[in-house]
């Protein structure tokens, strides 16, 4: 945990030497998930409502989400670039050292810019909390914290596992991105409205929406059995099979040797 | 013009050389599109009235943006583009006795034809034969199919003569990515790719669609779909005709701006 932090401020030093560059991408990944949220905001206005979800809601649900899917680009963004490290070379190096290959992998690269996504997520999160006509009661802070963190693993998981595959292809799978930026921009809207076989897919092939939907349902009152709240919590088992794919990986690695 | 058009030809085949690359796009845009036209029937069941087009327009029109994916989008730029400016091999590209301002239209033109070329056949296909009204249909006349080929193609000539005034940016910043990321999601909003463009409320919509984004993909897409037709049509395709000379003027004057006071950062 302290070698951790000591690559984190490494890695924030040295982002922070290019300030002007730092702040406009910064400013970047918060427009574009800022059109994300003007997509919302007007197909709302013409639309008011979405299957019985309100426009605060959806806001809220969206707010989690983005807040999940940036906290975990944030920190194992090393995942996402894995490739460069398979194809030039540089997981020889890893393998060599004396530490465990996913902390280094982990520690590779820590974007911190991606946080313009997570100011934004903490903005619409300011306005819908009490927008949204939820009573804050102790169980929907809870429900709410866990989302957020079986978000936050679920979407570590896919990186996780777009990561592994490069150990067989060499290149990223693009393929992957509809889980992870496609996971983001779909679930901008409760899972539901897509339909039941979309449902299925994303509860026991993807979880995704065993931290965004079902507790959701509990977060706005939609059911009351608190069973809904806890199913954050089933994410986590996600992340056991994204490991033996891992270790699968690792076990099955041929250096490309440059 | 024959260099350019050998430029044209070398980048188009490089790009035809990633094909595994390909295939995988094509399944990412066509669960991609899936989804999102499974959101707007969702919006559609809720309230049908409020609907600005036929829900099988919109499926057209999402099938051909997930189809021209590699034609429409800002961000397929070309990287190494951003490398000769930051990294001083600019200067070589001087050197030559071309214009420079051509020679990157054309290794654009190229390489975003070779991706559409390689993705767009299966998903066209695929949409083709999906149910109605999910799938793609087809367009109402041959006039129809003229004037949508007409416009699709002033649309993608938009499209790089925009990236250009992107990559003529960054020899003020040199730092490509922040320009980037900011310019392209401005962009991705109000050419419509993240809903669109009829989707939005009236009045910021009729400005919009005068935008020179809008000339991209979006009066194309209307074109096929049959939503903008008769004088609207042509008022549309010369709309991007306007542009198109607009953006290659702007472009060609910052160019010349930017190479007089260029500094290659060392060797």
């Amino acid at each position: 945990m302290r070698l951790y932090l000591k690559y984190l401020s490494i890695h924030l030093k040295s982002q922070m030497q290019y300030k002007t560059s730092f702040l406009l991408t910064l400013l970047g990944q918060f427009w574009s998930s800022f059109a994300m949220f003007l997509g919302i905001y007007f197909m709302f206005s013409r639309f008011q409502s979405v299957e019985g979800y309100t426009y605060s809601q959806v806001l809220l649900c969206f707010a989690i989400v983005l807040m999940a899917f940036s906290l975990a680009e944030c920190l194992v963004r090393g995942f996402d670039t894995f490739s460069v490290i398979i194809s030039n070379g540089e997981f020889d190096r890893i393998m060599v050292r004396p530490r465990n290959e996913m902390f280094q992998v982990l520690a590779s690269k820590v974007e911190l810019s991606r946080l313009g996504r997570l100011i934004q997520a903490t903005i619409i999160l300011l306005y819908a909390l009490p927008s949204s006509g939820i009573v804050w009661t102790f169980p929907k802070i809870l429900t709410l914290i866990l989302m957020v963190f079986g978000g936050i693993a679920v979407f570590s998981g896919l990186f996780v596992v777009y990561a592994s595959l490069c150990f067989f292809t060499i290149e990223g799978l693009e393929f992957i991105n509809i889980f992870t930026d496609g996971g983001r921009e779909f679930g901008r809207y409760p899972f539901s409205i897509y339909g039941n076989n979309v449902l299925k897919f994303f509860t026991f092939i993807v979880p995704l929406a065993l931290f965004q939907y079902y507790p959701f349902l509990y977060l706005i009152g939609k059911v009351t059995n608190p069973l809904y709240m806890l199913t954050p919590i089933l994410c986590f088992f996600f992340l056991l099979p994204c490991y033996f794919l891992w270790r699968l990986g690792v076990s099955h690695y041929k250096s490309t040797g440059s | 013009m024959k260099k350019y058009l050998s430029f044209f030809k070398i980048r188009f085949l490089n790009g035809l050389q990633y094909r595994t690359a390909a295939y995988a796009g094509v399944a990412t845009q066509f669960a991609w599109g899936f989804m999102s036209l499974l959101m707007f029937s969702a919006f559609y069941k809720t309230k049908p009235e409020a609907f600005p087009m036929e829900f099988s327009q919109v499926s057209s029109y999402i099938w051909l943006q997930q189809a021209f994916l590699a034609l429409y989008m800002v961000w397929f730029l070309e990287t190494d583009i951003f490398l000769a400016i930051s990294n001083g091999n600019i200067a070589y590209e001087l050197c030559r006795p071309i214009d420079l301002y051509n020679m990157w239209y054309a290794k654009n033109l190229a390489s975003r034809f070779s991706k559409a070329v390689l993705r767009c056949l299966p998903i066209l296909l695929i949409a083709f034969f999906l149910p109605r009204p999910y799938g793609l249909s087809l367009p109402e006349n041959t006039i129809t199919l003229l004037a949508f080929l007409l416009s699709m193609s002033l649309g993608v000539l938009v499209v790089i003569g925009i990236c250009m005034l992107i990559y003529i940016a960054t020899f003020y910043t040199l730092s490509p990515m922040g320009v980037r990321i900011v310019a392209i999601s401005f962009i991705d909003f109000f050419s419509g790719a993240v809903i669109p463009l009829p989707f939005l409320p009236d009045k910021t919509r009729i400005v919009l669609q005068l935008l020179p984004f809008a000339s991209m993909q979006d009066i194309p897409f209307r074109v096929y779909c049959g939503h903008i037709t008769g004088l609207d049509r042509v008022i549309g395709i010369l709309l991007q005709l306007f542009w198109l000379v607009f953006l290659i003027t702007l472009g060609k004057f910052f160019m010349k701006k930017a190479l007089k006071k260029i500094v290659v950062q060392g060797g």
